[in-house]
């Protein structure tokens, strides 16, 4: 592509940006407090930050799409050196798509489902005046294969719905794309896909970048993604631009407190490797300790479902079959969700299942929690076939003993309940202690995952992510249960809140001697807080291991795959310890 | 990071750290235990509360109950003393709206037309939404058959028209029970009202159970131990009550205007009772014959008034429970 782009010309420079949200007619709330940032021609620039951090509103400023009562308030924005903040709507109307696109943040609801995916791109391609007609439906063909859709000509004449969430994403930069613009903003590009179907999708970009030579801002709350795919990084926190350079520098040596947070926090990051390993095993023989003189307790106490064995939880074979309604009535298909899965947890210890969405690890969690029959196979809890308890006092005996936490910290809490009804739920539905016995255990237990007192009278929309999953934690613990089934439990959370949540789980398993079924998604996770792991993939595992051995010396191809699809996993990291100055 | 990429500092690029005094660190999950404790129906209210809507509607509802309560405050006019001599006679000292054709004070007659109109209406909401609410939440919630024959027989009734039922059902009472009192009256019409009303309630109940069951919390309550009929009760109806009592106002205002029209068409409230709708119907006479619009104005004005301000309600009390424009 010719361009007459001088590459020591900034491309994009923002200057002192305010942008404010009006809350009514007097105050304003700012989101970005004087952001400075550069972007020269070619170039990959990320914006790191957790929510809130303004690192989307600052996106959305530049190319003026600011939601809601947002203005901008104060400074510059330079696109190409013209102040495009103070310019007019229809200027600015002409510099989307043409000059700068956008890679949306949410594949599935960006593309419009009643229209053909051709259609939508051939739209961008009309709107800005590159192509028309016959030519347009031929260019919409040629940008889908660019943007690594295979058979794109059959694929253009299809419905958003046809898509998965890769192709819808492959779609949109195609769209982002259409108009060659000189700068792509990538709004969490890939937040919402499959760490492999991510790192696809990222490679592929990478490769555009270089053969087309536009300039990226690409926006995430992953800092070991933006250290690997940009050249210059800039900190958001609160609002503000913390720390900006080089993004090797950056991670490497971070300056200031937040980045080193942020470094020493981020899952992905090598840094947390080897104190991560020391500091499970040091968990591990603490709760391994505790946890035997449970079973021991267990093995004498007749009122206990089980029977104080080692293993307290074995699943044989378990097998889920979904029947999916066929295309006229009373036909029907099957679906095995669930293949002849088999594993074992041991007392005081952590077992994750490992896997992509669809891989069938949460209905696997559902059928050992007792919330979803198996088709075939079975569950012991310490040794007692739980799909054979039909007596109702011992279906609650182990409804005490084994407790679950789950994904969504903003779904999983009655939000018509005060933190204080929700932790005392379990025990009232146990019937356990009198009105100011139970208040003294939600005391503790609050206490117990570092929350204030003061929180109990609190209902869960005044809580944060992290608050919630605390109270969440609080409630699974309050008939001390044995086992804890954590069903994705960080994965919803800011990678701080993520570290902490993390900390509190192992300081709780060794304290309290806790079996852990972890379930998730995120790979980078598991070394923090598991020791045995399996990996899955469409239903069936297809790695079982020790955490060591599947990091160390991963046997299958697919769970190589996923090791290398850990964003930042192979940059070269300075000597920040976890704790340092945090 | 890739290789190939320069890598050397340009102008705006030079590395940047913040001042912490600029920049301070907050406490990662930190509390704001600087605002009260506040549950969702506080926070709705809190909203209600600063709503022009909600404001003006429900002074005129306020002012309407008084009205219900105390006529005597308003008139001092007996609403059936009638003489003919003053029939459709303009007003006069006392009389401020004139009279109509019976010679019955116009202004008395809408005064104490409210009741009759309004107890109607809250009566027939209250068995609609209560019977509607059941359905749509067994229905919703225990899915499978129940569902289907369920929702099948609310098809069924919500197939009818609302005043084609209730006309054809009213008119057999009426041949029935001929002559009836007032309490009786108002039942037989709202009975009537509410058993062709509470489908379009068990619809949106059995919508809104349907979404609510499927939250984690609804889980985890099942793997706390609780049963099914807890969780549905527990948790499951009252987070799905909002969509419900949205609906529940607005249809208000539909019933109201249902018993006027059926009151109008003589299937409703027997003309001895005092109601906006048996005074509009009285007096489509004079309208046809251009004669004293005002004994059609006022009782029809203040049946649109009456019904305004509860569809107005209903709007509020929408933008303060929707669970979508709470979103953040």
């Amino acid at each position: 592509m010719s361009r007459d782009l001088n590459p020591d010309q900034p491309l994009l420079e923002v200057k002192d940006l305010h942008v404010g949200f009006a809350a009514d007619k007097k105050t304003v709330v700012p989101a970005v407090i004087g952001a400075n940032l550069t972007v020269y021609p070619g170039q990959t620039v990320a914006i790191v930050g957790e929510s809130g951090s303004g690192k989307s509103t600052t996106a959305h400023a530049i190319i003026d799409l600011l939601p809601g009562t947002g203005r901008i308030t104060g400074g510059q924005i330079l696109f190409e050196g013209q102040d495009i903040a103070h310019a007019k709507k229809s200027d600015i109307v002409a510099l989307r798509g043409s000059s700068i696109g956008l890679v949306p943040q949410d594949p599935m609801s960006n593309l419009n489902p009643l229209w053909r995916v051709g259609t939508q791109i051939k739209e961008s391609l009309e709107a800005n005046g590159v192509a028309k007609g016959k030519a347009a439906d031929a260019r919409v063909v040629e940008l889908l294969e660019e943007a690594g859709l295979p058979d794109a000509a059959r694929r253009a004449q299809q419905y958003p719905h046809e898509f998965s969430g890769g192709m819808r994403q492959r779609a949109l930069i195609a769209m982002g794309l259409a108009a060659r613009p000189k700068l792509l903003i990538a709004d969490e590009p890939t937040s919402a896909l499959d760490v492999t179907v991510q790192k696809q999708i990222l490679d592929h970009l990478d490769r555009l970048t270089d053969e087309l030579g536009f300039a990226v801002l690409l926006i995430t709350h992953d800092l070991g993604l933006a250290a690997e795919r940009a050249d210059h990084l800039v900190v958001m926190y609160r609002g503000q631009v913390v720390e900006s350079g080089p993004a090797l520098e950056i991670l490497q040596d971070p300056q200031h407190p937040y980045s080193k947070r942020l470094v020493s926090s981020a899952p992905s990051l090598a840094s947390q490797r080897l104190s991560s390993v020391q500091a499970r095993a040091e968990v591990r023989e603490q709760a391994v300790q505790t946890a035997a003189e449970i079973a021991a307790e267990v093995a004498t106490h007749d009122d206990e479902l089980g029977e104080g064995r080692g293993t307290i939880i074995e699943a044989k074979d378990l097998t889920k079959v979904f029947k999916i309604r066929g295309s006229r009535p009373g036909q029907s298909t099957d679906f095995t969700a669930v293949d002849q899965v088999s594993f074992q947890l041991e007392r005081g210890t952590t077992t994750a299942i490992v896997g992509e969405s669809g891989s069938g690890k949460s209905t696997v969690a559902r059928m050992v929690l007792g919330l979803l029959d198996a088709t075939s196979g079975s569950v012991e809890f310490d040794g007692v076939d739980i799909t054979t308890l039909r007596k109702k006092e011992q279906q609650l005996a182990l409804r005490r003993q084994m407790q679950p936490v789950f994904q969504n910290p903003y779904a999983s809490l009655d939000p018509m309940y005060s933190i204080y009804r929700s932790i005392e739920e379990p025990l009232r539905l146990h019937g356990v202690g009198t009105a100011k016995e139970r208040e003294t255990k939600i005391r503790d237990l609050l206490d117990k995952v570092s929350l204030p007192a003061s929180v109990m009278t609190r209902y869960p929309n005044e809580l944060s992510g992290g608050q919630r999953q605390r109270v969440a934690i609080a409630r699974a613990l309050a008939l001390d249960p044995e086992v804890v089934i954590c069903d994705e439990a960080v994965s919803a959370l800011d990678v701080l809140v993520q570290a902490q949540i993390l900390t509190l789980l192992n300081e709780l398993q060794s304290e309290l001697g806790l079996s852990y079924l972890f379930i998730t998604h995120d790979l980078a996770v598991v070394r923090q807080i598991a020791d045995h792991v399996l990996v899955m993939q469409n239903g069936k595992v297809v790695e079982q291991s020790t955490v060591s051995e599947v990091f160390e010396n991963p046997r299958e191809d697919y769970t190589r795959m996923l090791l290398d699809a850990i964003p930042g996993g192979s940059i070269p990291l300075g000597v920040v310890e976890a704790g340092d100055d945090v | 990071m890739p290789d190939g990429r320069p890598s050397k500092t340009r102008p705006g690029q030079e590395r940047y750290v913040a001042r912490l005094e600029d920049t301070p660190l907050h406490d990662v999950g930190a509390l704001d235990t600087t605002a009260p404790p506040e549950s969702q129906w506080k926070e709705a209210w809190k909203q209600l509360r600063k709503n022009p809507l909600f404001l003006i509607s429900a002074a005129l509802i306020l002012f309407l109950a008084v009205v219900i309560a105390f006529p005597g405050l308003f008139t001092s006019n007996d609403p059936t003393f009638c003489r003919t001599g003053k029939s459709l006679r303009p007003a006069e000292p006392g009389y401020p709206l004139g009279f109509d054709r019976q010679g019955c004070d116009v202004y008395s007659r809408m005064i104490y037309g409210a009741r009759a109109s309004v107890t109607v209406g809250l009566l027939t909401t209250l068995i609609a939404t209560a019977l509607g609410l059941v359905v749509g939440a067994v229905a919703g919630f225990y899915g499978r058959w129940i569902d289907s024959l369920l929702s099948r027989v609310a098809d069924i009734f919500y197939a009818i028209p609302l005043l084609l039922a209730s006309i054809v059902l009213l008119s057999a009472l009426n041949s029935w029970f001929p002559d009836r009192g007032f309490w009786a009256s108002v039942l037989a019409i709202v009975l009537a009202l509410a058993l062709f009303g509470w489908p379009q309630v068990a619809r949106i109940a059995r919508g809104a159970v349907i979404e609510t069951k499927q939250q984690e919390f609804v889980d985890a309550a099942r793997a706390l131990g609780a049963t099914p009929r807890r969780n549905l009760l527990r948790h499951v109806v009252p987070n799905s009550l909002a969509p419900v009592i949205v609906t529940a106002t607005v249809s208000l205002g539909i019933f109201i205007v249902a018993e006027a029209t059926l009151s109008f068409l003589g299937l409703g409230l027997p003309t001895s009772i005092v109601s906006w709708g048996n005074d509009i119907s009285a007096a489509q006479n004079q309208v046809r014959a251009g004669q004293r619009l005002g004994t059609m104005f006022w009782p029809a004005g203040a049946l649109a008034l009456t019904v305004f301000s509860f569809i107005l309600l209903g709007d509020a009390v929408r933008d303060a429970l929707d669970p979508k424009a709470k979103k953040r």
